[in-house]
């Protein structure tokens, strides 16, 4: 066998961490009782407006603090659609997707090539150096740690707080939650923004640390995967991670089982990801969506 | 509905083949182009697209260039070739394999137009065939990689699997065992043409597997950076010559240059000679080129593969020269014997010694 395990663990982390973060952030977005199908065209504005911006700074954190700002950029088209202008959330969403494919097509016509931009391993000290699990959790690059660092915020934030509270309020019942007052549509509006801004930072990890380089249509469905997980996640932030990390676990596996040159037909091992995700996920108790989810709300109804 | 559907696409074609054809034909000749991936894509498309240009840059203001990038195989490739035809295109080059039955499909209602496959077999009156002899640069890469490598594992990154690819794996093991019986290719294939995340996966679970030479079948530079990341690991430019990665780790590529075919195609429906072939050139006439053996390749190395480029050139040397088993250990080439084309192209099996079986 020259499968290494702590290599393969840990490269597991890096392809799982673009898909966590579009997921985290469409879970809040869903969570509200909005679902926005476009986050594969967020992904990969974030993409290219990233890879743009951490190439002519020279700094791969301004990369995805721009990739952060376009995603939001986009998905504030989708919010001001939806919520003011009273479109299909569906078709809206759809929309964005294309729409998003091509904006990216078109502002990245001249950013071909290669960036020399590395975005730095952040080794923990003292934890890093635990045999095994060191190498293979805490030698990786910030986002990765942002990444589950966002998931236990928003538990957090769903679960303790008002503001979490009233988001969900929002997403189960827009009626009621309008009746004692909150602002519907600014809490949508804000969910949206908060998933656009995840989206565009996920679509910036593929372009700056996991390719990295820029390619038209480069997330190349990450973005649908992560809507798929959110669902079969129940809409539970801590479940994403599993869910996330069994799809990049088992994409990363199936090649390192091919390489190995496993005699099971590669045809198996490639629709491997999908399945086991699909599987585990149902088995374990699909949940309830929000009961908005996905029903147009207007304050003067 | 069905038979109005009918009536309407043969209406259409109809007129555009009354009207459309004779006035474009007056004044420019109109060429179209589809392609599988974005003109940017940095190996496969952009190397035809830039090919193109040359074409265009040749007959300057005779040609009208039309194109279209990122058409999906699949029944939407039958749409965007009609469009094209319909657009009043002269001569349409459809360059990836799986626009083969599509264009076929379309040829049949457009029989004034020319249609130009890429890799494929199916001719027809009016579809020519064209393809290059990868496999002749294949043959000099798993030479270069069976001599650079320390580990003696190569990592082979595989697209969709057709002869064309396979051939591929084969010319290159064949040549990689010559020199270093010692040999072991991992293949993995992605099924994708381009997927650069997949690609970059594929590169580093190939070598964190020990693979300190990778080669690519697929389209992006993604796996070159993955190896330039890793460091220590030699890959070859696929398609273009994807020279930002020379010295390292690129150290030689395999670079299609289509241009000349393009304006030889071009020029004979100005000329009015055009008919249908099937083309499949090599070395020899520069459809396939080898970039530049860069200088971390030690200069012994670099004349072996050189004069082995030159012997395919000359003709003096064949890349699939028996003897070759075939996987199982049946014969397949005796003692001195080369490869028909007509073997190549339908080539549905590994040489021995490759491990793995071909997804089907």
């Amino acid at each position: 066998m020259d499968i290494n395990p702590i290599l393969l663990l840990a490269a597991l982390m890096v392809a799982s961490t673009p898909i966590l973060l579009a997921a985290i952030g469409e879970l809040v977005v869903e969570r509200a009782g909005v679902l926005n199908l476009g986050v594969e065209g967020m992904m990969i504005v974030g993409a290219v407006c990233g890879y743009i911006a951490g190439h002519s700074s020279g700094d791969p954190y301004l990369g995805f603090l721009g990739a952060v700002f376009a995603g939001a950029a986009v998905s504030l088209v989708f919010a001001v659609l939806t919520q003011f202008l009273m479109t299909n959330q569906v078709a809206t969403g759809l929309g964005l997707t294309l729409f998003g494919l091509g904006l990216s097509a078109l502002i990245g016509m001249r950013a071909e090539g290669t960036p020399d931009l590395t975005v730095a391993k952040l080794a923990l000290p003292i934890l890093s150096d635990i045999p095994v699990l060191g190498a293979i959790l805490f030698r990786h690059d910030l986002v990765v740690y942002l990444s589950i660092l966002l998931v236990a915020g928003v538990w957090a934030f769903l679960t303790y707080t008002r503001a979490g509270l009233i988001l969900r309020a929002v997403g189960e019942n827009h009626e009621a939650a309008h009746a004692l007052g909150y602002n519907v549509r600014l809490v949508r509006v804000l969910a949206i923004l908060f998933g656009g801004g995840c989206a565009g930072l996920a679509g910036a990890y593929i372009s700056l640390v996991r390719v990295p380089q820029w390619i038209d249509g480069i997330t190349a469905g990450a973005g649908w995967i992560a809507l798929a997980i959110v669902v079969f996640a129940s809409w539970k932030p801590w479940r994403l991670i599993a869910g996330a990390y069994l799809f990049g676990g088992v994409t990363v596996l199936q090649l390192n089982l091919q390489a190995e040159g496993l005699k099971i037909p590669v045809e198996y091992l490639s629709m491997a990801p999908y399945l086991a995700t699909i599987i585990v996920l149902v088995m374990i108790r699909a949940g309830r969506a929000p009961a908005s989810l996905g029903k147009p709300f207007h304050p003067s109804s | 509905m069905k038979r109005r559907t009918l009536l309407a696409t043969g209406a259409g074609a109809a007129l555009a083949a009354a009207m459309g054809m004779p006035a474009s034909a007056q004044d420019k000749t109109k060429v179209g182009f589809i392609y599988v991936g974005p003109i940017n894509d940095g190996g496969w498309t952009q190397h035809h697209h830039h090919s193109a240009m040359e074409m265009v840059e040749h007959f300057g203001d005779a040609v009208e260039f039309v194109y279209q990038e990122s058409v999906p195989e699949g029944p939407d490739a039958e749409r965007a070739i009609t469009q094209m035809a319909l657009g009043g295109a002269d001569i349409i080059f459809t360059t990836s394999f799986g626009f083969m039955d599509p264009t076929v499909n379309v040829a049949a209602n457009f029989p004034n137009v020319k249609f130009e496959h890429a890799t494929g077999y199916k001719q027809a009156d009016n579809v020519s065939v064209y393809s290059a002899r990868f496999y002749e640069g294949r043959a000099i890469q798993g030479t270069l990689a069976g001599r650079m490598t320390t580990t003696n594992k190569v990592g082979y990154i595989a697209s969709v699997p057709i002869p064309e690819v396979i051939r591929g794996i084969n010319a290159a093991y064949i040549h990689a065992k010559k020199v270093n019986p010692d040999i072991e290719f991992k293949i993995i294939w992605i099924f994708e043409w381009l997927n650069p995340a997949k690609e970059a996966d594929a590169a580093k679970a190939l070598i964190e597997q020990g693979c300190d030479v990778v080669l690519q079948h697929t389209d992006s530079t993604a796996p070159h950076q993955a190896a330039r990341e890793a460091g220590g690991v030699y890959t070859f430019g696929q398609a273009a010559d994807m020279a930002e990665f020379a010295p390292m780790p690129r150290i030689s590529s395999i670079i299609d240059n289509w241009a000349p075919y393009y304006i030889d195609r071009v020029q004979a429906v100005m000329d009015g000679t055009w008919s249908s072939v099937s083309t499949w050139d090599g070395i020899s006439t520069g459809m396939v080129g080898i970039g530049e053996v860069s200088d971390v390749v030690p200069a012994e190395w670099k004349a072996e593969a050189e004069a082995m480029r030159d012997a395919i050139a000359a003709g003096t040397y064949h890349p699939f020269t028996g003897p070759i088993n075939k996987q199982d250990g049946s014969p397949w080439l005796a003692e001195g014997e080369t490869a028909s084309d007509g073997d190549l192209a339908s080539m549905f099996f590994y040489v021995e010694g490759v491990e793995g079986e071909i997804p089907s």
